[in-house]
């Protein structure tokens, strides 16, 4: 198989990793203020993700590593041209992070509620951007016949993209409120699956409507308009699936489909992207492309070996880490976060 | 707003915070490692006393290290795109296994280690702040290799828009990593014993926290100082002088040599002055640039106006010689506080071998509270001889700082003012409010007992 190829699908396998990861963590962020009402609530939600969403935000520096690596000129141009959705998304992502550490080392309650407030929006931003984003990628931006993008801030905000944007926020905080389902107890948990059937609600109408607006702005000029479609249904597919199964009460079940939902649609925009990678909408002929953004096959092989040897490697450790931490988080805990 | 001049502070400033709270990372997450590991091995509670009091401050620090870490990655692609298009198939792959390596490594770890007190047997929770600690060490190590590139290319080939990678073992064993890393490894080590010393005798001036497990910090932090502090100025050294064969123009500027001279007086203070190309209030000893640079004192050192003819000769008309003034006094800073570290450090160590309590000197309790501005002060005058010591070059002899920044088309001067402003101004408040936690938290340590014997 042709590298570039290969390297296009292994990073659409790290954005599919990131987002299933770092989904359920953006989530819990955002229902953090509404689901948790008492100050321990709080601080048990915040400790569901409290051991892993580090390591889970290492599947993003990795998917950008990664770009930056195999099609430096896609890095480039998306990175300089997206610069203000990108600077205000590094805010975001600070303020949570730091917001998760500090935010219980001080008793007072208007500092935590201050913080608590930053997470929220230090989650829901970024998976606000990443789908505009992702949607603006695949629905093609300016750029010009030297590879720079040349649309400007506001034209990235158009409909298109903020229903993806939507659409990622929704699927990510039904994915959280899930994910919290299997790691409360105390009664939360109840009101997670509450939580959890409702997005789902929302979920399948923002879905089906960005699948549709999707048909004439991106999925009509995919070259691979099959494979694109195969993994596109098996998202529907599986969101269905998973509100069965969250009317069910099986939440684990549901808990997975919701990650197949999540791989469905982000493999189905990769697919549908290929093989460009930052279609052109001023001409096909300025589109980057797998082609002509690519470092060079001897990087290509390096990164290859590297990557294969060292992602499995990974996966089997932080599948431990899951593994070591499968308790519920009782409010009565003796809280870390 | 030139988006050029703009662009540089802000990368300057965003990574110049970012190191503040690398080294102490670099440097605690080892030393932990070892008090958890003699734990495990004695079985002694104040081991693990310890571990768990430094830990909050070591967490506090490790996650503005992260976020910041974040912007970093973005920052090639944001501000400098076209550095990222001209070196991407060289540039790109350290840092990607820097993430697959390195980064997975100490991030999935370190949440089991914050978690896990009390869910993992005492070898397996150490064993995994060691991995946390290898992590962070491994990361430092293939960001200094890119670096390295920028500063000496090597193990590439010219392709028509930019660098081809040829080797990448010759990448990732690029000799001036092999300088580099040692050198931020023992600046690590003496950051972290710093801020424990400092910190320690802020608490000893406060009459706060558990004496046994401070006593216990501060021999241990000052052994691990001073291995840290002799090793980082050893390297330092050899390091200095690997760099004037292969940077001369840095090295140049470091030194405010204008002229060749054989042999070459080593200047300890100088203001320079760029318009006159001549020294104010030279304080110099002669002939000892000679022997720093070369072992020899009576061989020739190249002076500024030397480098740059050459350079010219090489590179076409231009100017090849970074800010004098700025260079030559980071290079200083770097090396006297080095020294003064030292100083200090064998001090204290000279007080713990013959048993005299640090407390009873409220004046070394003071100075090493102060003094843990020094190994701060220490690396980030380090990294500017570095990074402006290399100007004009982005990458020395093959791309120009200027002509690597985004184009100011795709990313105008009002944006980057945004980014610096919004980032800056977020940077140092976090910045702030960390150090008032870590303040707050001695300040909660349980209280000495009053007029106990000791």
């Amino acid at each position: 198989m042709d590298l570039r190829t290969l390297w296009f699908i292994l990073i659409t396998v790290l954005f599919i990793g990131f987002f299933f990861l770092e989904g359920f963590d953006y989530g819990v962020g955002i229902l953090l203020p509404f689901l948790g009402k008492r100050d321990e609530e709080r601080r048990a939600i915040l400790n569901t993700i409290g051991p892993v969403w580090d390591g889970n935000e290492v599947w993003m520096i990795t998917a950008g590593g990664a770009l930056f690596a195999s099609f430096p000129q896609w890095y480039a141009t998306l990175f300089s041209g997206f610069y203000i959705p990108l600077v205000l998304m590094l805010l975001a992502l600070i303020v949570r992070g730091v917001g998760l550490e500090f935010r219980s080392q001080e008793e007072s309650q208007s500092w935590r509620n201050t913080w608590d407030w930053l997470i929220f929006l230090g989650s829901l931003l970024p998976a606000l951007l990443w789908g505009v984003a992702i949607a603006n990628i695949v629905r093609g931006v300016p750029i010009d016949e030297n590879m720079q993008y040349v649309g400007g801030f506001f034209n990235l905000l158009n409909p298109y993209a903020l229903l993806g944007g939507i659409t990622f926020v929704v699927l990510f905080t039904m994915h959280g409120a899930t994910y919290l389902a299997l790691k409360l107890t105390n009664g939360l948990e109840k009101q997670a699956i509450r939580v959890a059937n409702r997005t789902w609600v929302a979920t399948l109408v923002v879905a089906v409507l960005f699948l549709l607006y999707s048909y004439p702005e991106v999925l009509s000029k995919a070259q691979y308009l099959g494979i694109s479609l195969v993994f596109l249904g098996i998202a529907v597919i599986a969101l269905l699936v998973d509100g069965y199964f969250l009317k069910q009460g099986e939440m684990l079940k549901a808990f997975w489909a919701g990650g197949v939902t999540i791989l469905g649609v982000t493999a189905g925009f990769f697919a549908a992207l290929y093989p460009n990678v930052m279609p052109s909408s001023l001409n096909p002929d300025y589109s980057l492309t797998i082609y002509n953004a690519s470092s060079s096959p001897y990087t290509l092989k390096v990164m290859t070996i590297v990557a294969l040897v060292l992602v499995p490697i990974v996966l089997v450790y932080q599948a431990w880490t899951y593994h070591t931490f499968r308790q519920r988080i009782s409010t009565k805990d003796k809280m870390t976060y | 707003m030139d988006p050029l001049v703009l662009a540089r502070w802000q990368f300057a400033i965003l990574t110049i915070i970012h190191f503040f709270f690398v080294p102490l990372t670099l440097g605690l997450t080892i030393f932990l490692a070892i008090l958890e590991t003699a734990y495990v091995r004695t079985g002694k509670e104040v081991y693990r006393d310890a571990v768990k009091f430094w830990s909050r401050v070591f967490l506090i620090n490790f996650a503005l290290g992260v976020v910041s870490g974040i912007v970093q990655e973005f920052q090639f692609g944001l501000n400098w795109s076209e550095y990222a298009r001209f070196m991407g198939d060289i540039f790109g792959a350290p840092l990607a296994v820097e993430a697959l390596l390195a980064f997975y490594l100490e991030s999935t770890f370190i949440g089991v280690w914050v978690f896990g007190w009390d869910k993992l047997s005492p070898k397996v929770h150490a064993t995994v702040l060691w991995l946390t600690a290898i992590g962070s060490n491994l990361s430092a190590i293939w960001i200094l290799i890119a670096n390295s590139f920028m500063q000496r290319p090597t193990g590439y080939t010219m392709g028509d828009k930019g660098v081809i990678m040829t080797s990448f073992k010759e990448v990732a064993t690029n000799t001036n990593v092999l300088y580099q890393f040692p050198h931020v490894f023992f600046a690590g080590m003496t950051t972290a014993s710093f801020v424990v010393l400092g910190l320690s005798a802020y608490l000893y001036l406060i009459k706060r926290g558990d004496k046994d497990m401070l006593n216990l910090s501060v021999r241990w932090a000052t052994i691990y100082g001073l291995i840290g502090v002799i090793l980082v100025m050893t390297v330092g050294h050899y390091q200095g002088q690997f760099l004037v064969r292969e940077q001369p123009s840095k090295m140049a500027a470091a030194e405010a040599l204008w002229h060749s001279a054989q042999p070459a007086p080593f200047s300890f203070f100088a203001i320079p002055d760029e318009t006159t190309q001549t020294n104010h209030l030279n304080i110099e000893v002669p002939a000892l640039l000679s022997y720093l640079a070369h072992g020899d004192f009576s061989s020739k050192v190249e002076g500024i106006d030397e480098v740059q003819q050459k350079m010219e000769a090489k590179y076409g008309p231009g100017d090849y010689i970074p800010p004098v003034g700025v260079t030559y006094w980071s290079f200083r800073l770097m090396v006297y506080s080095g020294l003064l570290m030292l100083a200090i450090l064998l001090y204290v160590w000279y007080l713990n071998w013959k048993g005299i309590a640090l407390e009873s000197k409220p004046w070394l309790l003071k100075t090493l509270v102060w003094s843990i501005l020094l190994p701060y002060l220490a690396s980030t005058t380090g990294w500017m001889m570095a990074e402006i010591g290399r100007q004009p070059w982005v990458v020395y002899g093959l791309l120009r700082t200027k002509d690597g920044v985004s184009p100011a088309s795709v990313v105008s001067g009002g944006e980057v003012l945004f980014s610096l402003l919004g980032l800056g101004v977020v940077y140092i408040v976090l910045t702030y409010l960390g150090v008032k936690l870590v303040v707050k938290y001695l300040h909660k340590a349980p209280a000495h007992a009053p007029a106990s014997a000791d």
